[in-house]
């Protein structure tokens, strides 16, 4: 078994993000989904710098970690205020712009 | 160079049999997590399938040679973010669950084909970029003679990534501030009604009655909750009986009630007793 194992479970992590991004209604989910794409990168920059026997993707990776955290509150936030202003958590009932 | 580093670059040049079982038991975990997160229908169990997730590949980069990183997961991921998370759903409630109905026709259909026309490309493309990949291991550099693992990212941020380092602390201020902008509600100009107001409101008849409900046992027979306000004619005060007490259940009562009305003997002030309630 080679490093490359782990970055093909990275891709098909990142892979089922994406489709969870597309296929799922609730705002909270599709952002779920997007956590699970950043974890998936995460572990392939774990892996390209344990390959590469530096520590620069390590670092990478905590940045990632540091901007996933404060998208995720403000995320969150901004879902908390659309569902108090339209009761509901699902990303089809925000469609102001659409006419 | 001791042999004992000799052995250990040697060891590290490739993966051990350990690291490759504890591969095959994370990653279907994890594989397993993010699908059971994508197919779930309750949004609370789609977090947990992604704290699974989470943890599985928290450990994987502890494996990995990247320890510190893997206890960061842990703790900032499936403790702090996760956890938000979950609040936010338990805030939003139970309705958060998804509703099944398709709003554009065939947009599952098209998202599955999509998705794996994307794991076929980019797991061919990174299988035949990555053949054959000896890596070179931070064996070295984590060692404690190479100051280990967390001195040298702490190293690394403070010297060759310090302006990222400096833009983050931004951000973070940013997105607090942000947080609390957005989930401020400004209670004062929607307007508290005052006291006065309330009681006029009351008066007018815009509430059900003007006095609040009597309390239970006010008047009664006992101090017990479970027992009934009793009225001057010492009848039972319906409102006064609790409906989520079940033993003071307010069916319960209905003979008192029909006996003020008229429709029976009249009650007596120990009408709540059931004994005396027999012989009468």
């Amino acid at each position: 078994m080679t490093p490359t194992y782990y970055l093909l479970l990275s891709a098909l992590l990142f892979t089922i993000g994406a489709v969870g991004v597309l296929v799922r209604r609730n705002a909270i989910v599709v952002f779920m989904c997007i956590e699970l794409m950043l974890n998936a990168v995460n572990l392939s920059l774990v892996t390209f710098a344990r390959i590469d026997g530096r520590l620069d993707g390590q670092v990478m990776a905590f940045f990632v970690m540091v901007v996933a955290a404060a998208e995720v509150v403000v995320g969150l936030a901004i879902i908390m205020s659309i569902f108090r202003t339209r009761r509901s958590a699902s990303v089809d009932d925000s469609n102001l712009l659409k006419y | 160079m001791t042999t004992a580093a000799v052995a250990v670059l040697a060891q590290g040049a490739e993966v051990s049999t350990g690291e490759a079982i504890s591969f095959w038991v994370l990653g279907p975990i994890a594989l397993l997590g993010a699908l059971g997160m994508i197919f779930a229908k309750n949004a609370v169990h789609s977090a947990l399938f992604l704290v699974l997730t989470m943890l599985s590949l928290g450990v994987t980069y502890m494996v990995q040679q990247a320890p510190f990183l893997g206890f960061v997961q842990i703790i900032v991921y499936t403790g702090a973010i996760m956890m938000l998370f979950l609040f936010v759903l338990m805030m939003v409630g139970k309705e958060s669950s998804d509703s099944v109905v398709e709003v554009l026709r065939g947009q599952r259909l098209a998202a599955t084909v999509l998705g794996v026309g994307l794991a076929g490309i980019v797991v061919s493309a990174v299988a035949r970029a990555f053949t054959d990949v000896t890596p070179a291991n931070l064996a070295g550099k984590n060692a404690n003679g190479g100051n280990g693992n967390v001195e040298n990212i702490g190293r690394s941020i403070f010297t060759d990534w310090l302006f990222p380092f400096e833009l983050t602390s931004a951000l973070l201020i940013t997105a607090a501030v942000g947080a609390m902008v957005l989930g401020f509600v400004d209670r004062h100009t929607r307007g508290r009604k005052t006291q006065r107001e309330l009681v006029e409101m009351r008066f007018r008849g815009e509430h059900d009655r003007p006095s609040p409900l009597p309390g239970p046992g006010v008047f009664a027979t006992s101090t017990s909750v479970a027992t009934p306000a009793l009225l001057p004619d010492g009848s039972v005060a319906p409102e006064s009986i609790s409906r989520l007490i079940e033993s003071a259940a307010a069916e319960e009562f209905d003979l008192e009630r029909e006996a003020v009305a008229g429709n029976t003997t009249p009650a007596d002030a120990r009408a709540l007793n059931p004994s005396t309630r027999e012989e009468s």
